[in-house]
Order: C-alpha cells, then sequence, then structure tokens
C-alpha cells in the first residue's frame, strides 16, 4: 500500500523526518518496499493565470496567450493545450527553469510567434504518467505563488508491503495508530463528526443473509451537481497513492477507504430499483460489473441485488447497471461488513482482486461503517453539493464478532521470548495499541478492539508486546539443549561421497526442473505420467519427472549449442513415480557424458566416451559401498536407450539402476547430434552399505594360468567369469578377462576371449599340481556350460 | 728404473686425461692389471734383499692405493657426468599441462545447502526429508493456513488433479518430523520446493532449509542467537542482524530478518518465528509445555550473496561456464 507522507502526517506526526519514519514503519511489521518522492525538482515553477488568449496565426493547434505570474508585464506564451480557457491558473515555467524530465526553458519563437516560456502538464512537471491538457488548478490558487508550496510538493511516497494479518492497516487510520503506539505521538482525526440530515429519504436495505452482512450502512444524497469534479488536492493525493480520478462520487469513496480502510460503494440512487438486499447469491445469476465483464455468480458468494436481480458482488464490485456516471445526482453511499469468512478466497473464484475485496478478506472494523459513510456525506457535499438523508445502519448484533477478553501471563512473556519486560512497560504498549487492559493474577486480561483481527491468542499478544518493545531489544542468548551422540552410519554411503566421487571424475553437478515436458518425459519412460501438474507454468513444465534424464539432456543440448564438445553432467535429486493416489519420490543418481573422454590435450589422440568409459564411473560409485554384494550388468531394452548398448544394473539380483547409449531417436527428440552415454542410479539401493569383514591376506605367494578359447559370442563376460571362478573355488581367488577379438580369424558368430587365472591359497605354497589341477576343472567347466573350444 | 712417485704421477696425469669409462680402463690395466707396471713392481719385490722389502712394499702399495683413488674418483666423475648427460637429454617442458581427467565441480546452489546443512549439524541439528508431492493438510492445514487464507494467495501453489500440490515451503517437514519423532526436536529440512512464480527474480523451483526447534524453554532469544551465528558462519565474517516483526500465520511472533550488506543496505535473508501454538496442538504437542522456534531459509538466496550471482535464473540454466566457476 502507497503511503501519501504529508497526509499521513495529518493523522500523525511524529518528530522523524521521512527515512526515520520509514525505518519506525518496517521494524512495527509494515516493511516499506521503496520511498518514491513527488514533485521534487519544481524551483521556479509558478502558478499564473491565463489573461486572454487566441488562435496562433500559422499554426491551428496552437493558441498564442498573454498569462500573468503576478508581477510585471504579462507574459506571451505560444501554448499547444486544449483545454485553455480565460482565467484558468495553471503552473508557468519561464526561461532559465529546469522541469523535472530535464528541460530547460528558453526564450523561443514558435512559428514566427515568441513565447516566454511553457504551461505545464502533469506529465510534464513528473506528476503523472498520462495528462489531458496542462494542469488546471483551482480557482483560488494564488497567482505567482511557488507551486510546489502551494501543492505541498516534494512529498514522499512510501510504499509498504503489508502483511495480510493487518487488514486494518490497510488504511492511514490503521497505519496512523500503530505509529503513534511506538513513537508516542498523537493521533489525529480519529473521529469523525457527524453529518446531519437536512432530507428524509431513505433507500430500503433489506438484508436477507445477516450473517453474511452484519452490518450495513447506507445513506442517500440528492441533488449533487453532476458537472462538479474531484478537487484538485484529492486527485493528487489519490494520485499519489496510486488510484485514478474516475468521478466525484467514486474518488471521494476511494478517498474515505484510504483513510478509514472501510471499501464504500456508491450507486446512482436513480438506477436502484426497489429495496436493496444483500444476500447469499445463487447459481445461475449474472452480472455485468463496472468494468464491463460479465460474470456468472458463484455459489456461496455474497451479492447485492435489487428487484432486477443482482447489482453487485458483495465486497468485491459493483454493477454497471446501478453504477454513477455523468448524469447522476442522486446518491446511495453503501459501507458494509462483509466478514473475512464469507470473504476469503471469494474475489479469486471471480479472477478479480480488488481494494475492496483485499481489505474485506483480511478484516475491516466491524464498527467503522457508519464512521465511513459520514466522512463520505461531509466530502460529497463539501465537493458537489447535494442534501443528505439520514444515516441508516442496518445491525445484526449476533453476527458481529464479539470483544473477548485473553489472559495474557507474565511468566509466558519471559519464556517466549526469553527476556523479561516490566509490567509497567508490558501494561503501557497494550493500551497505546488501543488494548483494554486490566490487571490478573498472573498478568493481565486483554481485550483487542474488534478492527484487530489478528489477536486471538496470548502468543498474539506477546507478539504486539515484542513489536512494540522492539524486537532488537531481545537479546541473543544461545540455547541450551541435550545433544545426544549420533551416529556416523556404516550402513549407507553418505551421497556427498557419491558427488565428491563423480566430481573427481570430471562431471559438474546440475540442478534441473522437476517439472518436465510431458513427451520428454515420455520419450524417457515410453509411458505417460500420471504426475501432470494442473496449473503447470508452461507445458514445458507440466509432469513431474520419472527420471532425471530429461532435465540433463536439455542442459546438455543447450551446452552443446554452445560450443561446448565435452559435456559430463551429474544430478542428484528426486524422481517421481507411480499415481497420484499413490506415488512414489525417489532419490537418484543419474550421470551423463558425451563428446571426448578427455578434456583435449597434448600427445594423445581424442577419444570419444563410450559405454566402457562411463561403465567404470558407475563401478566406481558402486564400488564405494562395502561388503558382500555381488553387481552385474545384464542387457536390457529400454525405451531411451540403443539396444545392445544398454544394460541393467543388478546388485545381488536387485535391479538398481540403468546404464548405456542414449537411443539416437531420444537424441534427436533433444536435438543431441552428438552419441550421449548416461546412467541412473537409485540412491537408496546404491548406497546401502556394511562394514568390511576383513579377511586374511594370504602370506603365500600367487600363481597365474591363462586359458584362451572360442566361444560362442552371446555368452558375455559375466557369465564367463562366474563359471571359471566356479570350477574351483578354494584355489581361484580371481579371474579377469584380458582380451576379447572377434574378426579375421575368428568363426562368425563366435569370439575370442582370453582369462587369467589368479590362484592362491592362504594357508601354503601352491604347487604345479594345484595349478595344473585348477586350470583343467576351469576348462572342463567352460566347455561343459558354453562349448568352449581351446586356442592353441 | 723410473722413480715410484713419477709413476704415480705420470698414473695421475693418464687418468685425468682418460676422457670416457674405456680409457679409462686402459689406465687401471697400465697400472694395476695382471700385467700391470706397479703389479710387476710388487712382484719384483721378492728379489730384493730381505731387509728392504718391507718398506719397498709397503710404498709400492701406497702407490697403488693412490692409483686406485685416482681411478675410483674419475671413475664417480665420468659416470655423473654421463648420467647428467642423459638426464638432459630427457629433460622436458615442465610447464605443458598435465594429462588425464580434469576435475568437475558441485552446483552453487548444493554448495550452499551442503554448508548450511553443516553448520547445523554441527550443532546438534538432525537432517529430515519429506515429500515434495504434498497434500493441503500438510503444506496449509495443519501450518495454521486454513483454506481461504490470504496466506494461502501468496504461496502461488502448483496443484495436481485432486487436490494434491507441489511443497510451497519446507515447512511440511516439521509437522511429519514433529509427529513421527515427537519432541523434544532439532531438525533442519533442506530440499526442494516450488511456487507458480517465474519472472526475474522468482523462479518456480527453489531450495529452501527448514529450521525446527521444539524443547521445554526455547525462546524468541534463542532464535535470535541461533541465526545470528548461522549468518557469520555462513559468510565467515561479522554480520550485523535485523529482526523484522512480520507474519507466518506458522509462528508468532513471526520475523524477517536481514543482514546489512555493502553500502549499509540491508537485504532479507530468512523468515523465522515461533513455532504457533496451532501448529503444535496440530502435531500433538502440547504448547503448555513445550515452546519452539522454526526458520525458513532461502537457499539461493543465500548463494547468491556468498557467490556474488546477481542473476537468480542463472543458477537453472546449467550453463557449464557459470557452473565451472564453481570448483
Amino acid at each position: 500500500m502507497k503511503i501519501v507522507e504529508s497526509w499521513l502526517r495529518e493523522w500523525v506526526n511524529p518528530e522523524l523526518d521521512t527515512e526515520a519514519l520509514g525505518h519506525q514503519l518496517t521494524m512495527l511489521g509494515h516493511e516499506v518496499d521503496g520511498i518514491s518522492i513527488e514533485g521534487a525538482d519544481l524551483d521556479g515553477v509558478v502558478v499564473a493565470e491565463v489573461i486572454e488568449f487566441g488562435k496562433h496565426p500559422d499554426a491551428d493547434r496552437l493558441s498564442v496567450c498573454k498569462v500573468s505570474n503576478g508581477e510585471g508585464d504579462l507574459i506571451d506564451i505560444v501554448c499547444g493545450a486544449g483545454n485553455l480557457f480565460t482565467g484558468m491558473k495553471t503552473p508557468l515555467a519561464t526561461p532559465g527553469v529546469t522541469l523535472p524530465n530535464g528541460l530547460t526553458l528558453r526564450k523561443s519563437r514558435i512559428r514566427g510567434v515568441v513565447s516566454n516560456g511553457m504551461l505545464c502538464s502533469a506529465v510534464e512537471l513528473g506528476l503523472g504518467e498520462e495528462s489531458d491538457g496542462i494542469i488546471s488548478l483551482p480557482a483560488d490558487a494564488p497567482v505567482g505563488a511557488a507551486l510546489a508550496d502551494y501543492l505541498h510538493l516534494p512529498d514522499a511516497v512510501i510504499d509498504l508491503d503489508l502483511t495480510p494479518n493487518r487488514g486494518d492497516c490497510f488504511s492511514l487510520l490503521g497505519i496512523a495508530r500503530d505509529v503513534a503506539a511506538l513513537t508516542g505521538a498523537e493521533l489525529k482525526n480519529a473521529s469523525v463528526e457527524s453529518v446531519p440530515a437536512t432530507i428524509d429519504d431513505q433507500l430500503e436495505v433489506e438484508v436477507l443473509d445477516a450473517a453474511g452482512c452484519p452490518v450495513f450502512a447506507g445513506r442517500v444524497i440528492r441533488g449533487i451537481d453532476p458537472g462538479a469534479r474531484s478537487p484538485l488536492w484529492m486527485v493528487e493525493r489519490l494520485r499519489r497513492s496510486g488510484l485514478r480520478e474516475i468521478h466525484p462520487v467514486v474518488d471521494i469513496s476511494n478517498y474515505v477507504m484510504l483513510e478509514l480502510g472501510q471499501p464504500l460503494h456508491s450507486y446512482d440512487l436513480g438506477l436502484v430499483k426497489g429495496a436493496i438486499k444483500p444476500r447469499i447469491g445463487k447459481q445461475g445469476e449474472t452480472l455485468t460489473l463496472l468494468d464491463g465483464t460479465d460474470v456468472k455468480v458463484k455459489e456461496g458468494t455474497l451479492v447485492i441485488s435489487d428487484d432486477s436481480g443482482v447489482i453487485g458482488l458483495a465486497g468485491i464490485m459493483g454493477g454497471l447497471s446501478t453504477s454513477v456516471n455523468d448524469q447522476t445526482i442522486d446518491v446511495f453511499f453503501e459501507a458494509a461488513f462483509w466478514p473475512p469468512d464469507f470473504m476469503a478466497g471469494r474475489a479469486r473464484l471471480y479472477g478479480l482482486h480488488t481494494d475492496a475485496s483485499m481489505r474485506f478478506e483480511r478484516g475491516v472494523d466491524p464498527t467503522g461503517q457508519g464512521r465511513a459513510v459520514e466522512r463520505a456525506t461531509e466530502l460529497l457535499l463539501e465537493i458537489c453539493g447535494g442534501a443528505a438523508g439520514p444515516l441508516v445502519v442496518t445491525e445484526a448484533r449476533d453476527h458481529i464478532p464479539k470483544l473477548t477478553s485473553i489472559r495474557l501471563r507474565r511468566d509466558r512473556i519471559t519464556r517466549l521470548l526469553g527476556v523479561e519486560i516490566a509490567d509497567e512497560i508490558v501494561a503501557d504498549i497494550l493500551v497505546r495499541l488501543g488494548l483494554a487492559v486490566a490487571n490478573a493474577d498472573d498478568g493481565w486480561d486483554i481485550i483487542p478492539p474488534l478492527h484487530r483481527f489478528d489477536i486471538a491468542i496470548e502468543a498474539d499478544l506477546i507478539e504486539e508486546v515484542a513489536r512494540i518493545h522492539g524486537y532488537d531489544s531481545i537479546p541473543e542468548t544461545t540455547g541450551v539443549a541435550e545433544t545426544p551422540l549420533a551416529t556416523a552410519t556404516e550402513l549407507r554411503i553418505d551421497l556427498e561421497t557419491v558427488a565428491t566421487t563423480l566430481v573427481a571424475r570430471d562431471y559438474q553437478e546440475v540442478v534441473t526442473y522437476s517439472f518436465i515436458d510431458a513427451d520428454a518425459d515420455e520419450c524417457i519412460t515410453g509411458k505417460e505420467s500420471l504426475l501432470k501438474l494442473s496449473n503447470p507454468i508452461s507445458s514445458e513444465m507440466s509432469v513431474m519427472r520419472a527420471s532425471l534424464w530429461p532435465g540433463m539432456l536439455e542442459a546438455a543440448a543447450r551446452n552443446a549449442a554452445r560450443q561446448q564438445e565435452r559435456i559430463r553432467l551429474f544430478e542428484m535429486g528426486k524422481s517421481f513415480h507411480g499415481s497420484l493416489e499413490d506415488h512414489d519420490e525417489r532419490v537418484r543418481i543419474a550421470g551423463l557424458a558425451s563428446g571426448p573422454v578427455f578434456a583435449e590435450q597434448w600427445g594423445s589422440k581424442a577419444q570419444p566416451v563410450d559405454f566402457f568409459d562411463i561403465k567404470s564411473d558407475v563401478a566406481a560409485l558402486l564400488d564405494l559401498a562395502n561388503g558382500d554384494h555381488e553387481v552385474t550388468f545384464e542387457a536390457l531394452v529400454h525405451p531411451a536407450l540403443q539396444p545392445g548398448q544398454s544394460a541393467n544394473i543388478l546388485r545381488n539380483g536387485e535391479a538398481i539402476g540403468v546404464i548405456g547409449k542414449l537411443h539416437p531417436r531420444v537424441a534427436k527428440h533433444f536435438a543431441l547430434k552428438r552419441n550421449v552415454f548416461v546412467f541412473e542410479l537409485d540412491a537408496e539401493k546404491t548406497l546401502a552399505s556394511q562394514p568390511t569383514e576383513a579377511e586374511l591376506v594370504s602370506r603365500f605367494p600367487s600363481i597365474r594360468r591363462d586359458i584362451s578359447f572360442f566361444v560362442d559370442e552371446k555368452v558375455s563376460s559375466a557369465e564367463l567369469i562366474k563359471a571359471a571362478a566356479s570350477a574351483a573355488p578354494d584355489l581361484i581367488r580371481s579371474v579377469r578377462i584380458f582380451d576379447v577379438y572377434t574378426g579375421q580369424g575368428v568363426e562368425v558368430g563366435l569370439k575370442s576371449v582370453a582369462i587369467g587365472l589368479i590362484l592362491q591359497e592362504t594357508s601354503r605354497t601352491l604347487t604345479d599340481d594345484d595349478a595344473d589341477a585348477a586350470q583343467a576343472a576351469a576348462v572342463l567347466k567352460l566347455q561343459q556350460e558354453f562349448a568352449a573350444e581351446l586356442r592353441d | 728404473m723410473q722413480a715410484l712417485n713419477e709413476l704415480v704421477a705420470n698414473a695421475a696425469s693418464e687418468i685425468d686425461a682418460a676422457g670416457d669409462l674405456a680409457s679409462l680402463d686402459k689406465v687401471r690395466v697400465h697400472y694395476l692389471g695382471k700385467k700391470g707396471e706397479l703389479t710387476e713392481r710388487l712382484k719384483g719385490v721378492s728379489q730384493l734383499p730381505k731387509n728392504e722389502r718391507p718398506a719397498a712394499g709397503q710404498d709400492i702399495n701406497r702407490a697403488k692405493q693412490d692409483v686406485q683413488q685416482g681411478l675410483n674418483a674419475r671413475r664417480d666423475a665420468l659416470e655423473s657426468e654421463a648420467l647428467e648427460k642423459k638426464l638432459a637429454e630427457d629433460a622436458i617442458d615442465v610447464s605443458l599441462p598435465g594429462r588425464g581427467q580434469d576435475i568437475g565441480g558441485r552446483h552453487p546452489v548444493s554448495r550452499a545447502m551442503l554448508r548450511i546443512e553443516k553448520i547445523f549439524q554441527n550443532a546438534g541439528f538432525g537432517i529430515r526429508m519429506g515429500p515434495e508431492i504434498e497434500d493441503d493438510f500438510h503444506n496449509f492445514t495443519a501450518l495454521n493456513i486454513p483454506e481461504n487464507h490470504p496466506a494461502r494467495a501468496m504461496h502461488d501453489t502448483f496443484y495436481f488433479p485432486g487436490g494434491k500440490l507441489l511443497r510451497t515451503h519446507t515447512s511440511p517437514v516439521q509437522i511429519r518430523s514433529i509427529v513421527k519423532e515427537g519432541v523434544p526436536i532439532r531438525i533442519i529440512a533442506p530440499g526442494r520446493v516450488y511456487r507458480c512464480d517465474s519472472d526475474q527474480t522468482h523462479t518456480p523451483m527453489f531450495h529452501q532449509v527448514e529450521g525446527l526447534v521444539i524443547d521445554k524453554n526455547v525462546s524468541f532469544a534463542n532464535l535470535k542467537a541461533v541465526l545470528h551465528q548461522f549468518v557469520e558462519n555462513f559468510f565467515e565474517r561479522k554480520a550485523e542482524l535485523r529482526f523484522r516483526p512480520s507474519y507466518f500465520p506458522f509462528t508468532e511472533p513471526s520475523a524477517e530478518v536481514d543482514v546489512r550488506w555493502e553500502e549499509g543496505k540491508w537485504l532479507e535473508i530468512l523468515g523465522c518465528g515461533m513455532v504457533h501454538p496451532n501448529v503444535l496442538e496440530s502435531a500433538g504437542v502440547d504448547p503448555e509445555v513445550y515452546t519452539g522456534y522454526a526458520f525458513g531459509i532461502g537457499v539461493e538466496r543465500l548463494a547468491m550473496l556468498r557467490y556474488g550471482v546477481t542473476d537468480l535464473r542463472t543458477f537453472f540454466e546449467n550453463d557449464l561456464r557459470f557452473l565451472e566457476q564453481f570448483r
């Protein structure tokens, strides 16, 4: 909310400069977003009077005027404005004066006619974003006076970021109350004079749902001047507060709303059919709003109706059919208390957010309706004339919030804030805030005023005490807590260790969005996601990712487009699975590599990354985990991966991840031109570990025996190793594959494989006979299981 | 016959003149070989009268030793000369870059998150996680944000059909953790959160670290201390903090915390407050017995300040040229 400083100071005027006032507001909980100075740099601009004017001899759109600045000769001015009239009071800038837009005026000739200055519009003076001709000042503006003095400029506009709990502060009155409580400065203007009725006219008000409309204040004012315009001071204050001049009656409503926080609505009395009937709206009802849009009434929202049907959305926006207009002569003011329970979220149902709805949702003072109508009446009679009927307030007492007493315990303040605050200070703060304070055994009984919707429990009162006493006055005390020792587990590898390992292997971590394009997701998973957002930011961010790959592939493609040829990324984050009724979130570790294995380096030829390069990275991660587990890679058919170059990763037979070359079709989808290799591991399954159970290391030498053979090329290396190792489990410590070859010299469909058996015993040195026996057993096993054919 | 000392002198000059190991060996053979001059002389000692033999033998042996020492010294010199020559030939340009794998890097948001976690873990805070697809109860209702509460409008929530939503803050983890583990409790909950908002200063996904401490006698003064210590440890310098009253439905009193930054500007870095009694009650904790504080740290905000990043969105563009700065 924008607060005009000069206006606020009419309500409360603490001895603080603008900046200090802003600081105090911030420290009260009304954060200052910014302070802008209006009407600075108006030095030399004075109030002038147009004495006479006529057409420019050579230009249709220009006028030649003689204006008075109150001293000496009349001044010749050529002016392009269309709203000139004799006797007009308007700002004048003469040669030498620099306007806020930086223009320094000089004596000039415009189409041959001398012009000794300029009559100014609001835009030219930095007093508005739009203007309709030059500014027309009130007739009583003193000619020759400095414009800044006359308009009380410069003036600061303090932009406050108000919190939603303080509905009462969406007004000068509310802010002034808080400032007064904090600074001790006097709160002014709090009471409003009542305007006596001079006519008896009333508009019948028939409240049909009292719970939704506990207070309805109305008043008829007849015979206003339809040609009246809002005075400059009001227009200026509204403008500085961010509101446009619309119609005097509307402007007055807005002005009073800014002052008191009570939104008002004004009707053209002549257009209202029968009685005003506030009630709950019904399905099927429709209405054209003030702004011309047609809406269907939502069930359960409050409306205003008359005999013609719905004529307004209560507390949100009035209807067009009864709105005040240029011909309006008789006016009906409405100020109601629409309870927050009936207002919260309702404007949103209509896609609306208005100054009125915002205030009603947060709660307006249920005792302030009459006051607001009195104030509006006072201003209307002053500006537009007319005769006021009696103020009529229709109340349903049962539905008006009741004053309730809250116990505030002394020791609770100390306990919650961690500081003792003297009784007198506590009581003084609460009294200054307008709360009724009575002493009780262990503290006080407090009755907050009805405009404070945010005070319901003891903690709320403690916050008030802390807020006014000052958060700065609360000390910093390090808390003492029991901190039993926590474990440093070996049952799970830390995700950070995984990250460190990947970083050491030259992977760069990325963070990609959890919601992705539906097609991209399907492209990876091969099925449609069931986790679709109802209100995504865009279609590219509409489903929850089932894999980390799409985000990473997109990142890879973007980097590739920026001439990065070597891309190695990893991400650790959640993937989302299942349906909305029963979804599963699993942390995954995913990696991507494309381009050369190593960054370009001298002395070795660049080699594009392949399956086995990233397999070794994955193996390194899997090797972080200790304990008895067997990891196998099994060929896999996967929608996102190239068949024949992709594998399931299993630990003790349980699938824990996949690895492979991105399918060219998928690569194309992501606009990736190079081969891309990816892996993705389930973190929880990958990181399970156990403390090492150390084995005795043999002191006896090992013997190596190599076997070379031909075998069906479909037999996997893993199978061969497993079979060979099982031939003499007591002697064979490990089996390594050291050569695999297909091609020339090898029959089609076969491959040549060479394996090494590492033989060792922990209790004795092996003999050649032992080794021969183990080798023979391994050969036999390979022959039996895979029809392996020994090579010479 | 040549005098012994002359012979030794000749040997010495021949040794000096030997330019390589082969010619040095020739010198050795000439003097000390089986038929070398000194060897022969030693043989000749037996021809001498008996009383002259010991002295002559001693003299010749000394001469042999001298020559042998000269030979050894020269050999060492020649060998090390040869080695140095070979090493000189092996010299490389040490300024050439090394080969092999470079090093990757962590994402700056992860780095910041990790440091936040460490700082709190060192003070005995446990780390808890919660689901990112949340239900209305945990994200709002249990946190004292009933349906239609104006605070909901501030949250710009992403919804799924049927009412589930993406958590708008890490605060639901508070509720889940209290219900699961009871009190006292001392935890942080880091993670991703989502708001339906995207512009220069907002990304639809960002990271928060929620903190929660509930115990008997936990006060606002404790909260002030812990956050001040946190900020100073995170930035590794003295920091001036400003606690300013604010509003969160789940804390009372509530505060936003600003840190004084360059040019004396106050920058908002986090929100906090004393856990609202309604929240304690909804998690089954008696607010008469227990009090607590909670805070929510915006990780990106801290990372921006720490690393001088000026545009929030760069965190999620994953441009390697940007990321590679964070090793």
